[in-house]
């Protein structure tokens, strides 16, 4: 893994401030991140107790149970669903961040603050907002039909169609961040050099932007596909109650079935790909520090 | 030329009507007669005075409000304390810290939710308040020590060098000379904690107890059946609070780069 501490001129010996520095972050990170983890992982490979609780031994029956063919529709349900609002953000955000990042300072700074104003309203509202919009007697469904584009009205939400539309507008923001920074520090002589030689807009932006802010496509893809296979407020809202993602797997064992065991598992699953898909993001370049919208 | 321009700012201007959509719907429906919520009947302010005297409502807004400020308070000192830290020492388990700190920003927030819910019940911590602050204080620090590393990335340490041969000593150092210096990064990271803290559903999910329901969590419970016109008055509030805030700081940044310019010029 590659280092992405900056080094500094003159690193100073272990004292009172390395510890009051390093030391909480340390500590807070340790026991409340990794050891949590790491009991997670412990417990898949253990029975559930009479109780709801967790008994020691080894079995890879939990491993086993996830993948029984209830479970598998549902993993393929959610990676289908989390792949298409992954791919929908990336062709809402792309032009947007690309036309923004053309606009003058001034304008950059304020549309990228409108960005994340809608955040500052409660996601479970501006999702109930969206059930309204969409319902059969909702305002798209009349406005549609006034138009004369429909005659009945749509099925837009309770089904999958309205999940997506849930998940898409919940993770945008975390697709135009990422991408709106890499197109921002794009090298604008690159794309000169390129239209001096000779290259149309179409060839400049295939051979020359798009590789080049290939790093934000993939930090934004990170920031939007996991956190899907996981928001099971969202399905639970706008997909009525036939439509589970992984989350809500994970959710029903903890709360409802208190398998715990079972329920670690799963979310060892959810681990595992996100892992994979980090080292990824990192064997192609990816710097961790993207994704925190710094 | 000027044909693309107009079309350029048609798509901002539809992925903005996308955005904002809802957040006109939660406006204007806060401003109506009929509880359903459903349609439209008629214009009162009668909720934006009611929802002060909806007990269980209030009860949530104060508890998300306090679990926000205290664990926005803790996750900003140890973040910002923890990226000076980590960037100026080297020393064993370095690199494990760093990896940990993109954990919570990576991970599905369901999975640290159960995560964090395993081991209060090992250490068997009544689950409430305490827990989930300790919970957002975890899943806040990151996103801290991120925006002030950013901060540190171009920061001059002869600045500090300097400040100590006057005579300055450590501490002194930190708040005269470093802090100043990263302000922007430990207020961007503090404001980010306090949203994201205020906002959190899924984690206090699986670490709630009874007494302890957070506003989003209140919200959860009333969103299933029908959210209330109160509802939509409460979060027209908060959303213009915030709101206040973060134009003052995108005026604070417009007024910066007005003065670049006016030096470049």
């Amino acid at each position: 893994m590659k280092k992405q501490g900056k080094e500094h001129p003159g690193k100073k010996k272990r004292d009172a401030a390395f510890f009051a520095t390093a030391g909480p972050v340390s500590a807070w990170m340790i026991l409340f991140v990794l050891i949590p983890l790491i009991y997670i992982v412990a417990i898949s490979f253990m029975r559930r107790s009479a109780y709801g609780g967790v008994k020691l031994g080894f079995t890879f029956e939990n491993i086993f149970q996830i993948f029984d063919l209830s479970n598998l529709r549902v993993f393929g349900q959610s990676i289908l669903m989390a792949g298409i609002t992954t791919v929908a953000c990336i062709l809402i955000a792309y032009p947007f961040a690309y036309f923004v990042a053309k606009k003058g300072e001034i304008e950059k700074t304020i549309f990228m603050a409108l960005v994340m104003v809608p955040f500052m309203i409660s996601s479970l509202i501006r999702l109930f907002a969206w059930i309204n919009l969409l319902r059969r007697e909702g305002v798209i469904n009349r406005f549609l039909m006034f138009l004369g584009v429909i005659d009945e009205p749509l099925q837009l939400v309770y089904n999958y169609v309205g999940s997506i539309i849930g998940m898409t507008y919940t993770l945008l923001p975390f697709m135009i961040l990422p991408l709106y920074s890499s197109i921002e520090k794009l090298d604008k002589s690159l794309l000169e050099a390129g239209s001096d030689l000779g290259a149309k807009p179409v060839t400049a932006f295939m051979r020359i932007t798009l590789p080049l802010t290939m790093p934000g496509i993939f930090a934004g893809t990170i920031m939007t596909f996991i956190p899907a296979l996981g928001m099971f407020f969202v399905t639970d809202l706008m997909g009525g109650s036939k439509i589970l993602v992984i989350g809500s797997l994970i959710r029903n064992e903890f709360i409802t079935a208190k398998n715990w065991p079972l329920g670690a598992a799963l979310s060892l699953f959810l681990i595992v790909i996100t892992l994979l898909l980090v080292k990824l993001y990192q064997k192609n370049g990816g710097s961790m520090d993207d994704l925190g919208g710094a | 030329m000027k044909k693309n321009k107009l079309l350029q700012n048609l798509y901002i201007l539809l992925v903005f009507l996308f955005l904002y959509t809802p957040i006109v719907m939660v406006i204007i429906f806060s401003f109506n007669t009929s509880k359903m919520n459903i349609v439209w009947e008629g214009f009162t302010v009668e909720w934006y005075g009611s929802f002060f005297k909806n007990r269980t409502l209030m009860d949530a807004l104060w508890t998300s409000v306090l679990i926000a400020v205290v664990s926005t308070a803790v996750s900003t000192v140890i973040g910002t304390l923890g990226a000076i830290g980590l960037s100026r020492y080297d020393f064993k388990g370095k690199e494990l810290i760093d990896q940990l700190l993109y954990i919570p920003i990576v991970i599905p927030e369901v999975v640290l939710g159960v995560s964090l819910l395993c081991i209060f019940s090992i250490m068997n911590m009544p689950l409430g308040i305490v827990t989930i602050t300790l919970s957002h204080i975890t899943f806040c620090i990151p996103f801290v020590v991120m925006n002030v590393r950013a901060r540190l990335a171009g920061f001059d340490r002869f600045l500090e060098e300097a400040a100590m041969d006057l005579g300055a000593n450590e501490v002194t150092t930190f708040f005269k000379v470093t802090l100043p210096l990263i302000m922007p990064g430990v207020s961007s990271g503090a404001l980010l904690s306090f949203s994201l803290s205020l906002d959190d559903v899924i984690i206090s999910f699986f670490v709630t107890g009874p007494g302890s329901t957070t506003l989003p969590l209140k919200i959860l419970s009333m969103v299933k059946t029908s959210v209330t016109p109160e509802v939509n008055a409460l979060s027209a509030i908060i959303m213009l609070v915030l709101i206040v805030v973060i134009s003052i700081r995108a005026g604070y940044s417009v007024k910066q780069i007005q003065k670049k310019q006016s030096l470049k010029a």
